[in-house]
């Protein structure tokens, strides 16, 4: 395995950017006065930056890490995960849902939940939340700690307590602002980390025309039409025509519509950062303003997996080889790191490498920064402690914090010594989240939905997720965590075609449950409604932002570019 | 919430530009062998130097 050796200026430049980070969370901490300043930052926050940190918070090394990879493994089809899944969701949240989550005043998402639903539909998604917080922090602390030690030698256990203590200092001291202000910094730092890259990566091989050409043998190479890396919507017809194995229909309804709009339309750990938004305008504008450079990552983080793969096999001094499983395949995952040692130099590697690390802190801090909020608002007051003062809240939060990283470090542990039991855990965790854009769809936009209604509906699309999940398997996988523990009435093509099918079914059965159950139960007084539904809500005033700033024009706006870049990689 | 956060992004990346700029002025050519030849220390952190300063200008005009 390659080992990548840091020199002084890269350990200067690490050093420098950990000063910093802990640096704004010492700035902001005597600003930290109230539970409202700790969790939501006051709601003080200009909208460029908690866009800019809308989008960061979601820019962890997995994400980094793994859309390169998936550019290595599928091509320019990779996109979709941004150009039909995140834009058109973002789009969505900023226009029609921002005005219930802000201007509701809740202070999570679940606490929405509880104003629109009941106590237990709050509880369900509170506590399946923390958990998966928690676990989600935890897995990136163990990949992060794994990362460092293969490239750099470095300790596993020094690894991950000097990160854990790093995030716990700055988001104990400064709360929310501290995370969302160092996310935008890590924004900065992955952009100028990994833009050299792409750019030495096309001129290493010739340029655009030559990359297409290399990918469309890359393409023939592997079975498919020369087009199936290099076009992300043509080889959709079928799912023997491309490397995900998937088709269309899966592709638009399963990861477009259920999955996309469900992570970004209802994830706490993203809407967290709009409700600190210091404006009704400015929490609509936070997604938009995220959808604008979010719709040209897959150019800085897909771009260079399509690089790696398409340079794969050359010769030469520059020669560049990926490394191999047992079984003889490519192995991706390393596709960023692989890249930074073979075209950095010391001081641009240690721009490169802090840009990687900073990815890293930013999934944790965000999940640690909605688990203190979710467990001090929706647990620890709303089920153990109700009448506490203010002050007390504040110091809950700081307490849940470090109880958040001591929880995320033994979560990291026990993946690194149980990794099937942190794979069974993150399928739980698909299926309970697969449902969950049904339940808010039907809250905000049908007064007639109920709470029993919501609450059912939730637990059945639950378990229509995991019934369709053991009774289906992809193409050449074991029964088991893959699938088919039931039985097999299906074989997919691939697992991203199973996950998609299976969110596709829960979406739906949750959709249909909460509309039963909802019709045979009782609905609330619209008097209690109001703020909660779209119908009986007055629409945010808006005459006094320019036409150019208002939400409905910037979102068509969006909606036209991303339109253009589906168009120009048909 | 008091702090512009234009002053610290413009202070770190103009650091990091400075020492990337001072590192592509002193190092050998040798280095610059895997980037293509190109003294991306030197291009890069000039870059990102002039980006530090423009956020810092920003940010006093704010203060």
């Amino acid at each position: 395995m390659f080992r990548i050796e840091l020199s002084l200026i890269d350990y200067t430049i690490l050093v420098l950017y950990l000063c910093f980070v802990v640096g704004i969370g010492v700035a902001l901490k005597r600003y930290m006065r109230t539970s409202t300043d700790f969790f939501l930052s006051g709601r003080s926050i200009p909208s460029w930056i908690t866009g800019l940190a809308f989008l960061s918070a979601n820019l962890g090394a997995q994400e980094v890490m793994g859309m390169a990879a998936s550019g290595a493994k599928y091509g320019i089809a990779t996109s979709h995960f941004y150009w039909v899944g995140a834009i058109p969701a973002m789009v969505f949240v900023g226009v029609f849902m921002m005005p219930f989550y802000y201007g509701s005043r809740a202070r999570s998402v679940p606490e929405y939940l509880k104003l629109r639903f009941d106590e237990k539909t709050r509880g369900f998604n509170a506590i399946t939340f923390a958990v998966m917080t928690v676990f989600s922090s935890g897995i990136s602390l163990y990949a992060m700690g794994i990362l460092l030690g293969v490239l750099l030698g470095w300790d596993f256990n020094a690894s991950i307590f000097l990160s854990a203590v790093i995030v716990l200092c700055y988001i104990f001291l400064g709360g929310l602002t501290s995370a969302i202000y160092n996310e935008v910094l890590q924004f900065f730092l992955i952009v100028a980390g990994f833009l050299p890259l792409v750019f030495l990566g096309l001129r290493d091989i010739g340029g655009w025309e030559q990359l297409s050409a290399r990918l469309q043998q890359v393409s023939t190479s592997q079975g498919f039409a020369a087009n199936a890396f290099t076009s992300s919507w043509q080889p959709l017809t079928s799912t023997a025509s491309n490397p995900m194995g998937i088709e269309w229909f899966s592709m638009v309804m399963g990861l477009g519509f259920v999955l996309s709009f469900g992570y970004w339309c209802t994830d706490f750990l993203v809407v967290q950062r709009a409700m600190a938004a210091n404006s009704m305008a400015a929490a609509q504008r936070t997604p938009l303003i995220a959808a604008m450079p979010k719709m040209l990552f897959p150019f800085l983080v897909i771009l260079p997996g399509m690089l790696a793969i398409a340079l794969h096999g050359s010769q030469g001094a520059n020669g560049f080889q990926f490394p191999t499983k047992p079984d003889g395949s490519l192995n991706f995952d390393m596709t960023i790191p692989l890249m930074l040692g073979h075209y950095f130099p010391p001081g641009m590697m240690g721009l490169g490498l802090t840009a990687l690390l900073a990815s890293f802190m930013s999934g944790m801090a965000g999940n640690v920064t909605a688990f203190n909020t979710v467990w001090t608002y929706d647990i620890y007051q709303s089920y153990i402690r109700k009448n506490g003062s203010d002050a007390h809240y504040l110091w809950m939060g700081r307490m849940a914090t470090v109880f958040g990283i001591l929880a995320s470090v033994a979560a990291a542990y026990l993946a690194a010594h149980f990794n099937n039991i942190m794979d069974f855990l993150q399928l739980v965790f698909a299926f309970v989240n697969a449902p969950l854009f049904a339940t808010f769809l039907l809250g905000m936009f049908w007064k007639r939905s109920t709470g029993h209604g919501a609450f059912f509906g939730l637990l059945m699309g639950t378990v229509a997720a995991a019934l369709h999940h053991g009774l289906t398997i992809p193409k050449g996988a074991m029964a088991g965590i893959k699938g088919g523990w039931m039985g097999s009435m299906t074989t997919y093509p691939s697992e991203m075609a199973q996950n998609f099918w299976t969110a596709i079914w829960a979406w739906t059965t949750c959709f249909l449950v909460t509309i039963a159950v909802s019709l045979i139960t009782t609905p609330r007084a619209e008097s209690e409604l109001r703020g909660l539904v779209y119908s009986l809500t007055d629409k945010p005033a808006e005459e006094h932002i320019p036409w150019y700033q208002r939400p409905a024009p910037l979102g068509v706006g969006i909606l036209v570019l991303v339109a253009l870049l589906n168009i120009i990689f048909l | 919430m008091g702090l512009d956060l234009r002053f610290p992004i413009g202070l770190l990346m103009g650091i990091i530009g400075l020492l990337m700029t001072g590192y592509g002025l002193t190092s050998g050519e040798e280095v610059y062998k895997r980037s293509l030849g190109i003294n991306v220390n030197l291009v890069w952190g000039s870059v990102l130097l002039v980006f530090g300063l423009v956020m810092l200008y920003a940010s006093r005009r704010s203060f």
